[in-house]
């Protein structure tokens, strides 16, 4: 597996708001039909595609939890997450590791596309929606290369309701629990 | 300001250590004791806290400190011996001493006048033994702090460094300065091993001193002077004009070898003789503990590295599973270097679980203090005794049985021992026994409280029970299933509420306790003869032992501590229930059947469901009994637990996750959590998918 895996190194200097006040580097990647960008600094590692242990009464896109050298890590389907149906995956399908907060999360996606240096005007705002979608999982969209690609808002991409279930249950030890029964 | 806050605090965490070490020996004391190793343990703790003290300009602590020093150098030296009293007198010291710590580490100044009683106490104690008890082999140049001294006031002092002391950066000037202050110093160099200047190794220690002070009216100010470099050097301190027989002292804990050879003053200079270094390195070697170092370190950083060798482990299984596809099994057998790979990666994990273990001792110790405060408080006469204190446990697990083991030591004590009066009638001797025992067996750690007491009336526990509404009249229960209602909550039999225990938190929050760690608890009891309360704990946290079951292509570990039995029952035993769920018959109980691929949502792919049902008996926190249905049992396995919360949130039924030895992640199942869900299926249903928008 780990062959498979392509670390990107952040250099500290290469934080975009050195060079100049408003670009930022963002890492592309595509997902079914679509082009979506995440921050750079909150990507934490691209490896391939491995099988991933399912999860009980989870909503679909919750593909499950993956063992990533010790840590377990939730698997996001993004393609499912976004309405798009469910990803089959493949040898050649990506896990974009992201951290979201003090979380990591996986997302999958079919392939990384690229680094792209975006400055703040470029990203345009997302239109009102007139459904009842959660368009708010996208933070703006660019046009790079004759390509539309939505800037995602990680914390927004796990589910509110997992992230309000996940307030509501304080550190009560469950691995406790576990062994106490 | 950081650095200051961490000595402060390490110095606080070593303080703990020695008031529990003096504890440990004070409770110990009788009488008449002369245990020259014990007194000399208690008289360093009680001086390390003193130094450590001042340094922190804690002047009360240090004073009080001092003090108690003093006393218990009186003891050592055979000064004193302890009188019907005293060896409570110490207790209570220690308490005080406790006290004014404990004090300090929050910054506060403790109450005026907590240490004013016993200080008087012991100064009176100090003033009995002034007469000196001749011993043969301890003089009073060894406890030179106290009245009746002969009025020695010279010294000589021969002091060769040695190379080891050269390199622990001490400096000689620096401790013949130190001496300078005691008195008039005269100060003689020998120089004659020094080497021709081409030989010389710059490293090591060439020179000897003669020092001659006088003025000086303590060896034991000279001797602190050195207390840092002891062992390190070659030392003699030598009072001057002093019959030759008395010299010898006994302050050989301190290290510093004291030459017993008299020397007169007129061959000082010539007097660093070959025998006297033989000599000093002998004494010195005989006090090698303070060599067994230990360092204090973060559990954090501990259990960090126990997390990274269990990843080291898997990724090693990992990789010679996927050599061994590549290469061929036989091909990667023969492999030396992998081999020796997986010796040593087993090796390192041995090793570094074992920095977790610490013997029992540190708990135990604490108990025959507790027991006989308490058979004083209750008038009984007690006698504990402690077996197996030398098993390795977990440190978390010491830490988390000290509550419960006090509770239990104390039930014993209280209800489970009688008076000595209604032991006599018996026929008992009256002196109760309460045996505290561990063990190591079958990779489990079983600690036993046992007692010599009434033992549990089966009796009055059903009438209680069935009081309370535990269980009904009509339920035919066995002496095991009886006792066993001492562990439900809200259950205490003891006529009156003491302050001792019953206070109706009782052996419920033992259990739950004992749980928590992944235990059981079990008693046994003969009415008349005694009882005994056996806890069988994991060896380690870290782990968890576990059982791999196969359900519809999935694989789950449930925990072993919670497996009663594995049964295959007939397919007519099993009996739809109208809500949808089935129970099983089981030697006539009916039991609660949790089918995992209904309340997990598996799907079986088209699979047929195997023929003959394989059932898992498990007992949940209550101690109530479910069965789980599962496809295959796939064996037993140590599994490291992981928390799904920590990048995920809690579901229900899944206690954690733990990763196997082929590095796939599997759920450990939690059957609180799997049996509540099986009461209301409709919860088990897939949460519908939150759409809220907007920042809230």
């Amino acid at each position: 597996m780990p062959e498979s895996d392509v670390a990107l190194l952040v250099e500290p200097d290469e934080k975009a708001d050195n060079s100049s006040a408003h670009t930022r580097q963002y890492v592309s990647f595509i997902a079914g039909n679509s082009s979506y960008a995440v921050d750079i600094m909150s990507v934490r590692e691209i490896k391939g595609w491995t099988e991933v242990t399912n999860l009980p009464n989870q909503p679909d896109y919750v593909r499950g939890v993956l063992n990533l050298r010790g840590a377990v890590l939730p698997i996001i389907d993004l393609k499912c997450r976004l309405g798009e149906g469910l990803t089959e995956p493949t040898d050649r399908h990506v896990i974009v590791i992201v951290a979201i907060g003090a979380r990591q999360v996986g997302l999958v996606a079919d392939a990384v596309s690229d680094i792209l240096n975006v400055t703040d005007d470029e990203v345009k705002p997302v239109p009102d929606s007139h459904g009842g979608v959660d368009t708010d999982v996208f933070k703006g969209f660019v046009t790079k290369t004759e390509q539309m690609v939505a800037m995602l808002d990680l914390s927004k991409v796990l589910n509110s309701s997992v992230v309000e279930l996940n307030t509501a249950v304080p550190e009560t030890n469950k691995i406790d629990a576990d062994s106490r029964s | 300001m950081n650095d200051f806050e961490q000595f402060r605090q390490t110095f606080f965490e070593e303080c703990d250590e020695l008031l529990q070490k003096f504890e440990e020996v004070a409770s110990r004391l009788t009488p008449g004791m002369d245990d020259l190793d014990e007194l000399n343990d208690m008289f360093r703790s009680v001086h390390s806290i003193k130094a450590g003290a001042g340094a922190f300009k804690l002047d009360r602590l240090v004073n009080y400190a001092h003090k108690l020093e003093n006393v218990m150098d009186q003891l050592r030296s055979g000064e004193l011996t302890l009188q019907a009293d005293d060896p409570d007198l110490i207790v209570q010291a220690g308490d005080v001493l406790h006290v004014l710590v404990e004090r300090a580490r929050a910054g506060e100044e403790a109450d005026a006048g907590v240490e004013d009683e016993v200080l008087s106490a012991l100064e009176v104690m100090s003033r009995g033994g002034a007469e000196p008890v001749e011993t043969a082999a301890e003089s009073d140049a060894g406890s030179p702090e106290t009245e009746g001294e002969l009025a020695v006031s010279d010294f000589k002092i021969t002091f060769r460094p040695l190379r080891a002391m050269y390199e622990t950066a001490n400096e000689p000037q620096l401790l013949i300065a130190a001496l300078k202050e005691l008195g008039e110093l005269e100060c003689d160099i020998k120089i004659d091993e020094m080497p021709p200047l081409a030989n010389i190794n710059p490293l090591d220690g060439f020179i000897t001193w003669t020092l001659v002070l006088r003025g000086c009216d303590s060896i034991g100010d000279i001797e602190e002077i050195f207390e840092f470099v002891e062992g390190d050097c070659e030392l003699s301190i030598t009072p001057f004009g002093q019959p030759e027989a008395s010299t010898f002292t006994a302050d050989i804990e301190e290290g510093a070898a004291v030459d017993v050879s008299e020397q007169t003053t007129a061959t000082l200079a010539s007097e660093t003789t070959k025998p006297n270094a033989s000599n000093t390195s002998n004494t010195s070697g005989g006090a090698p503990a303070k060599s067994m170092g230990s360092i204090r370190v973060d559990l954090d950083r501990v259990d960090r590295l126990v997390d990274m060798v269990g990843e080291l482990v898997i990724a090693q299984a990992m990789a010679l599973e996927g050599l061994s596809e590549q290469i061929g099994l036989q091909n990667v057998n023969q492999l030396q270097a992998l081999e020796d790979l997986t010796m040593r990666t087993r090796e390192l994990q041995e090793g570094v679980m074992a920095i977790r273990m610490q013997p029992i001792k540190t708990l135990f110790s604490r108990f025959p203090r507790i027991v006989r405060d308490l058979a004083k408080k209750l008038d009984k006469s007690v006698r504990l005794e402690l077996d197996g204190e030398l098993t390795e446990v977990d440190k978390t697990i010491i830490e988390e049985l000290s509550d419960p083991l006090t509770h239990m030591i104390r039930n014993c004590l209280d209800h489970g021992l009688e008076t000595p009066d209604e032991r006599e009638s018996a026929g008992k001797p009256t002196e109760g026994v309460v045996t505290l025992s561990a063990e190591q067996r079958n990779g489990r750690i079983l600690i036993k409280v046992a007692d010599d007491g009434r033992g549990l009336n089966t009796e009055k526990v059903l009438k209680r029970a069935i009081e309370r509404g535990i269980v009904s009249e009509d339920d035919n229960l066995t002496k095991e299933e009886i006792e066993a209602l001492i562990f439900q909550p809200g259950f205490s039999t003891a006529s009156a509420v003491s302050d001792v225990s019953g206070r109706g938190v009782g052996m419920d929050v033992v259990r739950r306790n004992i749980q928590k760690l992944g235990g059981r608890v079990t008693v046994d009891s003969e009415m008349g003869k005694g009882s005994c309360i056996t806890l069988a704990l994991p060896l380690t946290l870290a782990v968890l032992d576990g059982m791999l079951v196969g359900v519809a292509q999935e694989k789950f570990v449930i925990p072993l501590s919670s497996i009663l039995e594995t049964v295959c029952p007939e397919p007519q035993s099993i009996r739809k229930m109208p809500d949808g769920g089935s129970v099983v018959s089981l030697r006539g109980e009916a039991i609660r059947l949790i089918d995992l691929t209904k309340t997990l949502n598996l799907s079986r792919n088209g699979q047929p469901e195997p023929l003959r049902k394989l059932v898992v008996i498990v007992e949940n926190e209550v101690g109530r009994q479910v069965g789980i249905i599962v496809d295959e049992m796939l064996g037993q396995q140590q599994v490291v637990i992981k928390s799904l919360e920590t990048n995920f949130h809690a579901i229900k039924g899944v206690a954690g996750t733990a990763i196997l030895g082929d590095g796939r992640v599997r759920l450990i199942l939690d059957i609180d959590g799997l049996a509540e869900s099986n009461r209301s299926p409709s919860g088990a249903k897939q949460p519908p998918l939150d759409i809220a928008i907007g920042d809230e």
